[in-house]
């Protein structure tokens, strides 16, 4: 297999239950390298697990996931380490280290796990606050960033690691509303610059326009997949299409 | 009123030395504490099963055990049948130290439950191993955390540590009872050890309070508040 076609990200059959109740029943997917996959779907449809089993932040019963061609075995500690360093992860609530400037939330990873020296790792966290528009912020801590700052740090934190794929779990949805704009810029931003990207998120605009592929997740299934060009085509009556029209009524509504 | 006043003065040098044997005892014995309760918290948190069973029954041994009744039991007991010969005073560190472990590592337990989750999980998502996210990212937060709790467990272990008197520790009490029990000067000489004690738990804790607001972490505490 040539680089070219392998794909960056591919995990077969991934389960997760807690006692009797299975919250991913079986998932499987194939992301190349520059592919954007958006997960849309009901809250408890296991969108967040299926995240969460992908860097293994929550250890899946079973299945098995293949980083850029080397398969992880997932008993292996020293193995989710090094999954986990190269697959970035964007949380809702952002999950700052508080008692860290945002220079140093940066920084820290960098010196610990990559063992970067600290003008080193300085010099990747600017450039990283530049990117996401924090240039002047790196001494403030988070207790004194807004919200979307805060979200822009994160995202700055997880790039910092040169991430082969990006994970976000709804990176807006704790955002007030006249925030969610500057973290969408910041994710249009990485699209343009070929990102991959896995995305749980309601925000219809980002589902639309930055899909390669929607993932319609409900009951622990992806039971819908396909290009917003196919699943949002006007007149479809796909899963997908049933759900982003309620998403539009909702914020037609507010 | 002159005699007992005379009494205090002369015998000061010798308190005072007692004082220093006092601190020593208190300083050593809260240290050995932080090591143990650091350590034991992260395993009653972290721990497998095993790990935190032992570890509860320390502490439940620790608090559940006067601690005159450990003082005898490992001075006159654990280290006469094991012939170790140490010191009243480095034994006293040790047994106090000992059993402010336990309460420390129940400070710092629950300090450590008291974070969000999401500090862990955000640096196991970077790639941190377990006692990496462990030292960068819980340890600083919750030490700090811990200060206030931390300042109350000095107060009551630099009182306990008047119990080395009993094991013939050079320390405030010791010294005090002596000089006493020979001028029959009780009320000054023990006016003078209470002020002692209160000496050292104002310095303890005045140090401490500055310590936590050095530390603090900025935007993080109601202190700013208007």
């Amino acid at each position: 297999m040539t680089a070219a076609t392998t794909p960056i990200l591919r995990v077969e059959n991934l389960t997760k239950c807690y006692g009797a109740t299975c919250i991913l029943k079986g998932a499987s997917l194939t992301l190349g390298k520059g592919e954007i996959k958006v997960l849309i779907g009901p809250s408890g449809g296991g969108k967040s697990t299926l995240l969460q089993c992908l860097n293994c932040l929550v250890q899946p019963d079973s299945g098995e996931i293949w980083l850029d061609g080397v398969r992880i075995d997932l008993q292996s500690k020293p193995d989710l380490y090094r999954l986990r360093q190269q697959v970035g992860m964007i949380f809702q609530d952002f999950n700052l280290f508080d008692h860290l400037s945002a220079l140093d939330n940066i920084t820290i990873a960098l010196r610990k796990v990559k063992k970067a020296g600290r003008r080193e790792a300085e010099e990747r966290a600017r450039i990283e606050l530049d990117q996401v528009g924090l240039g002047d912020k790196g001494h403030l801590y988070p207790a004194q960033l807004s919200g979307g700052q805060k979200q822009r740090v994160a995202i700055a934190r997880a790039l910092a690691m040169d991430p082969k794929v990006l994970l976000l779990d709804e990176p807006t949805s704790a955002l007030d509303p006249e925030l969610i704009g500057e973290v969408i810029a910041v994710i249009r931003n990485l699209a343009a610059q070929g990102m991959t990207m896995i995305m749980a998120t309601h925000q219809i605009s980002l589902i639309a326009t930055l899909a390669d592929e929607i993932l319609f997740m409900a009951g622990g299934d992806i039971v819908e997949q396909g290009s917003p060009a196919r699943l949002l085509a006007p007149g479809n009556t796909s899963k997908s299409q049933g759900f982003c029209d309620r998403l539009n009524e909702i914020s037609d509504g507010g | 009123m002159l005699p007992s006043l005379n009494v205090v003065l002369d015998s000061l040098p010798f308190l005072l030395q007692g004082t220093l044997n006092t601190a020593a005892i208190v300083l050593g014995a809260m240290l050995l504490g932080l090591a143990l309760g650091v350590v034991m918290a992260v395993g009653l948190v972290y721990g497998s099963r095993p790990v935190r069973w032992l570890l509860e029954l320390y502490v439940w041994f620790f608090r559940g055990v006067p601690v005159i009744v450990l003082l005898f039991l490992f001075y006159y007991g654990l280290f006469t049948w094991l012939g170790l010969h140490i010191s009243a005073v480095l034994s006293m560190a040790l047994i106090l130290g000992l059993t402010t472990g336990a309460y420390q590592a129940n400070i710092f337990r629950g300090a450590i439950l008291s974070l969000p989750r999401g500090q862990f999980r955000a640096a196991s998502a970077l790639g941190m191993s377990d006692l990496q996210a462990i030292r960068a990212i819980v340890l600083p937060q919750i030490l700090r955390l811990s200060i206030p709790a931390w300042s109350n467990e000095y107060s009551i272990i630099l009182k306990d540590s008047a119990l080395a008197f009993v094991i013939g520790a050079p320390e405030i009490m010791a010294r005090t009872q002596f000089v006493a029990s020979r001028t029959y000067q009780h009320l000054p000489l023990y006016l003078t050890a209470g002020l002692l004690y209160y000496l050292l738990t104002w310095l303890g804790v005045a140090g401490l309070r500055r310590l936590e607001r050095t530390m603090r972490i900025p935007g993080y505490t109601h202190q700013d508040m208007p």
